[in-house]
């Protein structure tokens, strides 16, 4: 449970370390498309930190990096023959970026630091835990880009989960171009970042002083 | 002639593969501090994307297309860039032992350069021929390296910059990427 929940918050693949920007940046114009790379991420990080984690003793030393990104090669190619076969709408709209899931460095990152040393449960639980703090990013700025841009939220969900047509919000007829347009990616991920810094700086100096002033 | 000048503004302003395309952005972020290491990693790259984009083209069209395999295309490109990039260090290594130190530790990065897997890719997805295969995958990695090195002097500036305290690093990093960014979209139909 540790492992989920430092992975999660401490140490968010996305916000803390930078980790896996270009996919962050890239498809989180609407909430479904942030939504169905999260999932496709998601899928790859437990595949390959779990089946790694299961075959880690007998990866030799020199030749780990290539067994590495060749499971997690296999994967991805498994993820997208999946969405290939079951949302191929949705796909279109991502498919570069479910197939580029390969170079994340957060997932290799992952296998590297945790999978290749643990068992597989707690591989299995940080790569949970890394992937929902990549869902969360992801869809936190989906969702500012998608209410900035073309002032809805959720729209399209049905692409993903059929019978869901009624979920999307519609809260402006008016959207901002600029935020479905590429500078509106970086510019909102740097605000977003900032907030977070800003947020989580204050409540870190808060503690600090209080342990100061325990001790 | 013209088709192929076309194929390489787009890919090198027009479509800036990190700034309107979002591939390649961990290097961007993470090596763009110093400008010297900037121009040495936008050259590394440059060589390691356009010789893994040719042979990506050559391996697809001509191994697994006749083999029936061409679901088989995102492992053969993994394999293929982690070679070139192995058999790019042990070429400088041993050609010039001082442009290695200097490279040294950009190079096994560039495995994991997004742009890279993105370009040959992207180029199998619009069903380039091989001369424009590499025509855009040069096109792609100039715009790489210049955008690299633009936005490095861009950083040394921000050193000296009066930044809020939760901004410095990587948000003033991306918000000024950003307004990079803004500035590309102005190449936007240059060459229909």
């Amino acid at each position: 449970m540790s492992d989920f929940g430092n992975a999660v918050l401490a140490r968010n693949p996305a916000w803390s370390q930078l980790l896996g920007l270009c996919p962050l940046l890239a498809v989180s114009t609407s909430v479904v498309n942030a939504l169905a790379l999260s999932l496709a991420s998601g899928f790859v990080l437990l595949g390959a930190n779990g089946c790694i984690a299961a075959i880690r003793h007998w990866v030799p030393q020199f030749a780990r990096l290539p067994c590495f990104v060749l499971v997690i090669a296999t994967f991805t190619t498994c993820a997208v023959l999946l969405m290939q076969a079951f949302s191929f709408e949705l796909y279109l709209r991502v498919a570069l970026f479910v197939q580029i899931i390969v170079t994340n460095c957060m997932i290799l990152g992952r296998v590297e630091a945790f999978a290749s040393q643990h068992g597989v449960l707690r591989a299995l639980a940080d790569a949970a835990g890394t992937a929902t703090g990549f869902a969360l990013a992801l869809l936190a700025v989906g969702a500012v880009r998608e209410l900035l841009g073309h002032g809805t939220l959720m729209m399209g969900m049905e692409m993903l989960f059929p019978g869901t047509e009624d979920w999307g919000m519609t809260v402006s007829d008016a959207g901002m171009l600029l935020a479905t347009l590429p500078p509106g990616a970086f510019i909102v991920a740097g605000l977003l970042l900032g907030l977070g810094n800003a947020c989580f700086r204050a409540g870190g100096s808060r503690l600090e002083k209080q342990r100061a002033s325990e001790s | 002639m013209q088709e192929l000048a076309l194929i390489l503004v787009g890919a090198l302003l027009v479509n800036n593969f990190v700034l309107a395309q979002f591939l390649g952005l961990c290097p961007f972020i993470g090596v763009s501090g110093n400008y010297d290491t900037a121009v040495s990693m936008g050259f590394a790259t440059t060589f390691v994307l356009t010789l893994s984009a040719c042979l990506s083209h050559v391996s697809y069209h001509y191994v697994l297309v006749p083999l029936g395999l061409g679901y088989l295309n995102i492992i053969t490109f993994v394999v293929i860039i982690a070679s070139v990039v192995q058999f790019t260090e042990l070429f400088v290594r041993s050609v010039s032992p001082l442009l290695h130190q200097a490279l040294g530790i950009y190079l096994p990065l560039i495995t994991t350069n997004c742009a890279v897997l993105g370009v040959a890719l992207l180029a199998l997805g619009q069903g380039l021929t091989f001369l424009q295969t590499m025509v855009y995958a040069i096109g792609a990695a100039l715009g790489f390296t210049a955008v690299l090195v633009v936005f490095a002097a861009m950083r040394e500036r921000l050193e000296h910059a009066d930044v809020p305290a939760a901004f410095q690093g990587a948000p003033i990093a991306l918000v000024s990427a950003g307004i990079l960014s803004l500035a590309f979209l102005g190449f936007a139909g240059l060459g229909g």
